[in-house]
């Protein structure tokens, strides 16, 4: 689906939607206790220093999102949503304390848009599987409000992140594939047993699951993942053999803090390799110089990944992710940067626990 | 330069050019390695019946005639470099291999002779692991020996293996699988990617069918699933990950070999017509193996022999690649021998430890020449097995010598995967071999490196693959 904005028509609403937002968050009549506490030590009002989103690069510094863990989530709460019940979403793989974030809708939109990306024909009409990490999480909500917004329902095998994590950091390798097989053959069992068209899950365990069957033969018809590293080689992998090419395949890159960040169609020139888009101007990501995160690095060269979020219900400033991505230049379908074959930060350097789940 | 040779991913009879590559570069000639993910490999090893039936469909008897053919293309044969049509000469194997791995081309070539002998002597290497069992044991699951049936049968429907870079002498280990009828299953280790893959291109040259090979060059995670995905798994490391794996019955590890020799009360004042063979011990294939020495005990005279052995190693300076009489490898990672430096240096300030070969070596032990970095050969005398650098192995010619007394030597020397005992005295000799802590036992002054190939070298693989039944009544037998 090609974009109606030009490049420079989006950046002209990013700014203007970076303006609304400041001075949201930043007015005592709307903004939250922890922003509005924080502008007033910042020595510098925000509502008269941020003209545009090239603004919040040079007077923000990066956020701390060590704050949604030692903060009471309520100091989140603007005070236009003060009189409605929140939802809480934790970070994925956490261990300890968890990261929190307060939400109301921010989910419902962020999955509509995604839906609204894609037509009929790519996830027709049908019941859905979810399989992945719900509990806590925003997906869990997220991916049935996709599903019931499209007029369909939704089914769920759930799988915990954070005991992988602990069986596979203390070493507990027979444990841990237990513990995915428990989740598959779940899987498997609604598979065969209900009407299933579409599906979420992780990319770790839809092949896993491709390993116990036909997915094409199974009756999907498109699925939806997200969740971890995939190399071009791997999308390739996913595409031809656990989709035999013949199941529509949407990778996402997301998070608590972000939402949903679409990937835009794959064409032979891009040979597996993965460009994803912010849900801008809700959400924009840059991708920076790592040792110098003031400046953006070249179109074609890994950089870490820096997010900003800006909508009603909440405000991140240039939080840096833990990964790093190539940066793409805007396409037709987003005229926004994308970042490319994102994977963890430092990979090549450190040993890093990922793709089990 | 012409373009890339490409060193494809084997999917049991099946090239494929995976997206993700690592690149080399080899005399200028671009080499690309293709690395497979794990979910590939995954869904591969689903197909393992029918490898293992292509294999079941070949006699064994005409499996060991393609295994000896094999020997002869792999040390002689213009080989496929990769996936097109280009050839690898015994020369341009090599030349490569001795860069990406750091082996002077004369340790190359050696090495090729090696696995070509372990090819070549495929009978005596069967017979060696099934003592002397018709090779029609694995034609029809039974044979009768000395009027009895013996019935085994196959505990796996492959062997997985995780190879490591230091020496391509280690391949041998899983070729006699093979002719057991068992297909493999590949990791290669990153920096030598060339001899698995030129071993199962002669093989495959010689009659062997092509789907009973599984080539994967891969990630951690993908060594994973290759070592769990196979009934019977092989891996080399470091006591890290043997303990990782020492769970897992079905995995047999390779860890340090920490392989000795011990000279007893009746050979310590001989050791001067020994040194020879000491010295061979610790350096021969650039001290790259696990059954390399590493620690020379003796029961008297330790100083004397110590002051010979330093002399001796430290005058084995590194020399270009394409030298005729290079010993010394040079390291593919210098960050690992600046390592190993600093690590050496560091245990030798703890008190009791003294290298000996400082004094007498032309410079550092640490020393970049020709392009390459080497560490010189190090000899530690020890006062105690305590001491940290008494009992343990690097990469490269490094041993350490203590004088124990006779009787204490087999309570401490641990485990050991080689000891060459040199000693005629035959009640210490009964006590050597009902040891627990010996893998391999060498009576006589020989080296740690020597190999007789009736012998089984690191655990028996036919005992690993297979298992055997009671098999009582006569009907079908008969």
């Amino acid at each position: 689906m090609s974009s109606t904005l030009t490049p420079a028509q989006a950046q002209s609403a990013l700014d203007s939607w970076t303006r609304k937002m400041i001075a949201w968050h930043f007015s005592p009549a709307t903004g939250c206790d922890y922003w509005l506490k924080w502008a007033k030590t910042a020595g510098w009002d925000p509502r008269k220093e941020i003209k545009c989103f090239a603004d919040i690069a040079k007077k923000f510094s990066h956020f701390d999102d060590d704050v949604l863990r030692t903060e009471q989530p309520e100091r989140f709460v603007p005070k236009a949503y003060a009189k409605r019940p929140y939802n809480v979403f934790e970070t994925g793989g956490t261990t300890g304390m968890p990261k929190q974030r307060v939400g109301w809708d921010d989910y419902k939109t962020d999955y509509e848009e995604y839906s609204d990306h894609y037509g009929p024909d790519f996830f027709p009409k049908g019941n859905w599987l979810m399989v992945g990490p719900t509990g806590p999480r925003r997906l869990r909500l997220a991916v049935e409000h996709l599903a019931n917004y499209r007029g369909d329902s939704c089914y769920f095998v759930d799988l915990d992140p954070r005991f992988v994590k602990r069986l596979i950091g203390t070493g507990e390798m027979a444990m841990a594939r237990k513990y995915q097989e428990h989740v598959i053959d779940q899987a498997a069992t609604i598979l065969r047993h209900r009407k299933i068209t579409n599906m979420f899950t992780t990319p770790r365990l839809l092949e896993n699951l491709a390993e116990r069957m036909s997915l094409v033969k199974a009756g999907l018809k498109g699925v939806f993942v997200g969740g971890t590293t995939m190399t071009p080689q791997y999308v390739r992998f996913v595409v031809e053999e656990v989709l035999e090419n013949k199941i529509n395949f949407a990778p996402t890159y997301g998070n608590t803090l972000m939402g949903l960040a679409i990937s835009r169609k794959l064409t032979k020139a891009d040979n597996y390799s993965l460009t994803y888009y912010a849900p801008q101007p809700r959400a924009t990501l840059r991708i920076v110089n790592p040792d110098n995160p003031t400046e953006l690095v070249n179109y074609g060269e890994y950089g870490r990944v820096e997010l900003t979020t800006m909508t009603k219900e909440f405000f991140v400033p240039r939080f840096l992710e833990r990964d790093e991505a190539i940066r793409r230049p805007p396409c037709s379908e987003f005229p926004w940067d994308g970042v490319g074959d994102v994977r963890p930060f430092q990979s090549l350097t450190k040993t890093i626990i990922e793709g089990v789940y | 330069m012409t373009s890339s040779i490409h060193i494809p991913v084997l999917r049991l009879g099946q090239t494929y050019r995976s997206l993700d590559k690592i690149q080399f570069n080899v005399s200028g000639q671009p080499l690309e390695i293709s690395v497979a993910n794990s979910g590939l490999i995954r869904r591969d090893l689903q197909q393992l019946a029918k490898s293992g039936e292509a294999l079941r469909a070949i006699p064994c008897e005409t499996l060991v005639g393609y295994m000896e053919k094999a020997a002869e293309l792999f040390l002689h044969g213009k080989l496929p470099w990769g996936d097109d049509d280009r050839l690898q000469s015994p020369d341009d194997y090599a030349v490569a291999l001795s860069q990406l791995t750091g082996l002077p081309h004369s340790l190359a070539r050696s090495n090729m002779g090696k696995v070509h002998a372990a090819m070549s002597n495929i009978r005596a290497v069967i017979s060696g692991l099934t003592r002397g069992m018709p090779l029609e044991l694995f034609d029809r699951g039974f044979v009768r020996q000395n009027g009895l049936d013996v019935n085994f049968f196959a505990e796996t429907t492959s062997l997985g293996v995780l190879l490591p870079s230091n020496s391509p002498g280690v391949n041998s280990l899983w070729l006699p699988a093979l002719v057991m009828k068992i297909p493999v299953v590949l990791k290669p280790g990153r920096e030598d990617p060339l001899t698995p893959f030129r071993l199962i291109q002669a093989m495959i040259a010689a009659g062997f069918p092509r789907e009973a090979f599984g080539f994967y060059p891969t990630t951690h995670d993908g060594g994973d699933t290759l070592l769990f995905g196979t009934g019977r798994a092989i891996a080399f490391g470091s006591d890290a990950t043997l303990k990782k794996y020492a769970p897992y019955r079905h995995i047999n590890v390779h860890g340090s070999g920490r392989s000795k020799i011990v000279i007893g009360d009746d050979f310590a004042a001989d050791w001067p017509k020994h040194l020879d063979v000491i010295v061979n011990s610790i350096a021969a294939n650039g001290g790259r193996s696990c059954i390399n020495c590493s620690s020379v005990l003796i029961s008297n005279n330790r100083d004397t022999l110590a002051d010979a052995l330093a002399r001796k190693l430290a005058a084995i300076e590194p020399l270009p690649r394409d030298h005729p009489d290079a010993v010394l490898c040079s390291f593919a990672n210098p960050k690992s021998a600046k390592a190993i430096d600093e690590r050496l240096n560091e245990l030798l300030a703890v008190p009791g430890a003294i290298d000996l070969t400082a004094k007498y070596r032309n410079g550092p032990r640490l020393v970049e020449m020709y392009g390459q970095t080497f560490l010189r050969p190090t000899l530690i005398v020890c006062d105690d097995l305590k001491h940290p650098l008494a009992n343990t192995e690097y990469g490269f010619p490094f041993a350490s010598v203590l004088q124990v007394p006779q009787a204490k030597m087999i309570g401490q020397i641990g485990e050991s995967l080689v000891v060459s005992a040199f000693t005629r005295d035959q009640a210490w000799s009964i006590d050597l071999m009902t040891s627990t802590n010996i893998e391999r036992l060498n009576l006589g002054p020989y080296s740690t490196m020597r190999v007789q190939w009736e012998q089984p070298h690191e655990g028996n693989l036919f005992e690993f693959l297979y298992r055997r039944r009671a098999l009582q009544g006569d009907l079908v037998a008969a």
